[in-house]
């Protein structure tokens, strides 16, 4: 049978960067279970609209869990409390009747909130513009067998490249660092023969740009690889080190 | 060099390497504490020889300077990572299910400074400061630490707070370990469950050889 819930919402609302926000408390009535969370908050915001108020607003764009756009903070957890899905993907039958939910925006110094749980994570943006990209010219396209590649690194490299640059790693770690993202920016160019020439190099160049842009210093808390939506492993993390060192003893 | 203090994976280095030195500190010591539970004689000459001599002298000093560089690195951290982590706080307080001690490193790291100073006040001011300044701390002589040893923790609570401070000691370690190597880029999806076992074995080898001294002493008094 169908689960229809009623619950109550804490949300963040904040009119612009300077202003200061609070939480307001909604009240939602037969809400599906197989709504999505994302549908909820359209219900929530007809409703509002409905009684002339300002919508919430808040980041999406595909809602199925590839671009990385969707971005709350639900009860404690960045992207809610299932495993391995984005905000998008969560469903209302992750919850209980009578349940007052919390959705905040990501918190960190680095990702400043534009308005109620839109925070701007351009940041990831300048990082990626610091060398995630292979700049060397790797000719025209080689012939699939003529550069094999063990099965094991490709899939490192693949599980490395599903990062959809959500930001959930720096919003659920206690000292704001962006390492998980990081470390699969390198890590999927790193483990394969076009990124590799430039790897010690880009290691080097996006590890300065993070710092620059204030995130913290990773303490292995290992809360970004338990919140990702995508599985990142904090193996790249230790391979982002590595690669660093490396540039550093070869300088 | 100048790397190491400027970029964060810099100061984790630096982390990682004070806090691997401190670990082989705390084994060494670990294994002339055992030697108490067998002879106070050797335990003594051992305490003699580590008294005002050269290389004990050198010794404290490049622990001292390991101790303060690993604090002073730790504060910074912290501070930095705060910072990072931006004034406003979440409602919805953390759910994300990660280790305790992972979270608290600076914490433990105050209870294991308290519990530091009480030790020194206990021993190295009675011991290598009294054999270096010549002034009498304690009522025996500088070498005789199982004297000392014997006469604080007749005390059933100085036992315990020893005890205390080795469970701090412990927490800091099971994470302390495999992080120091995943920090300066020694691990991967094979080792990291490698390490994080070495942790655990590290940290109670250390733990149980300091904890045998007083929990001797707890259960037979002697
Ligand atoms: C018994 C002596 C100590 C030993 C053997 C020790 C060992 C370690 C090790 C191996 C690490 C891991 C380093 C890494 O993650 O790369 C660590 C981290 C840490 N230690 Fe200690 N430590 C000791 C005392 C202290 C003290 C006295 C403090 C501070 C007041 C402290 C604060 C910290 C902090 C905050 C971290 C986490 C920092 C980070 O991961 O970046 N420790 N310690
Ligand atoms: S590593 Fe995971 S949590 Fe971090 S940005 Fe990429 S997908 Fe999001
Ligand atoms: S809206 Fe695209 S991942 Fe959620």
């Amino acid at each position: 049978m169908e689960k229809t819930i009623n619950i109550t919402l804490k949300v963040w609302r904040q009119k612009g960067p300077k202003e200061q926000g609070r939480f307001e408390t909604y009240k939602l009535n037969g809400i599906s279970g197989d709504t999505s969370f994302l549908e909820m908050l359209d219900i929530l915001n007809e409703q509002l609209v409905n009684e002339g108020k300002e919508p919430v607003a808040f980041d999406n764009d595909c809602r199925e869990g590839i671009c990385g756009m969707c971005s709350l903070y639900i009860n404690g957890h960045p992207h809610g409390p299932d495993n391995l899905i984005t905000t998008c993907q969560l469903h209302m039958r992750h919850f209980n009747d009578g349940d007052t939910i919390s959705v905040e925006p990501w918190r960190s110094a680095a990702f400043p909130v534009i308005r109620d749980l839109m925070v701007d994570r351009y940041a990831f943006d300048k990082i990626i513009q610091a060398g995630g990209y292979v700049s060397v010219n790797t000719g025209g396209v080689p012939d699939a067998n003529a550069i094999p590649i063990a099965k094991p690194i490709a899939d490192e490299a693949m599980d490395a490249a599903s990062c959809i640059g959500c930001g959930a790693c720096v919003a659920a770690c206690k000292n704001g660092s962006a390492m998980l993202f990081v470390s699969a920016k390198v890590s999927q160019l790193a483990l394969l023969p076009q990124g590799k020439v430039e790897a010690k190099e880009r290691a080097r160049a996006m590890i300065a740009r993070m710092d620059e842009l204030g995130f913290g210093n990773c303490t292995n808390t290992r809360a970004c690889e338990q919140e990702c939506p995508k599985g990142v492993s904090i193996s790249n993390i230790a391979r982002l080190n590595r690669e660093f060192l490396k540039a550093k003893f070869a300088e | 060099m100048y790397w190491l203090l400027n970029s964060s994976i810099g100061r984790k280095v630096i982390m990682s390497v004070s806090g691997i030195f401190l670990i082989l500190f705390l084994l060494f010591h670990m294994s002339m504490n055992l030697t108490l539970l067998f002879s106070a004689e050797a335990y003594d000459m051992i305490c003699g020889l580590l008294g005002a001599n050269w290389y004990a002298i050198a010794g404290t000093l490049v622990l001292v300077a390991g101790v303060a560089v690993h604090i002073l690195y730790a504060s910074l951290l912290t501070l930095q990572n705060r910072r990072a982590r931006g004034s406003k706080g979440y409602l919805a307080s953390s759910k994300t299910d990660t280790e305790w001690s992972a979270k608290n490193m600076y914490v433990l790291g105050i209870i294991i400074v308290l519990g530091l100073l009480l030790h020194l006040w206990n021993f190295w001011y009675k011991m290598q400061f009294a054999e270096l300044t010549g002034i009498h701390t304690g009522e025996h002589l500088p070498h005789e630490g199982a004297a000392y040893v014997s006469e604080l923790f007749a005390c059933p609570c100085y036992c315990v707070i020893y005890l205390v401070w080795l469970g701090a000691i412990w927490l800091h370690l099971t994470h302390g370990v495999w992080s120091a190597f995943q920090s300066v880029g020694l691990s991967n999806k094979t080792w990291y469950p490698r390490w994080k076992t070495i942790s655990y074995v590290v940290s109670t080898i250390i733990v149980l050889g300091f904890a045998a001294v007083p929990i001797k002493f707890l259960l037979f008094n002697v």
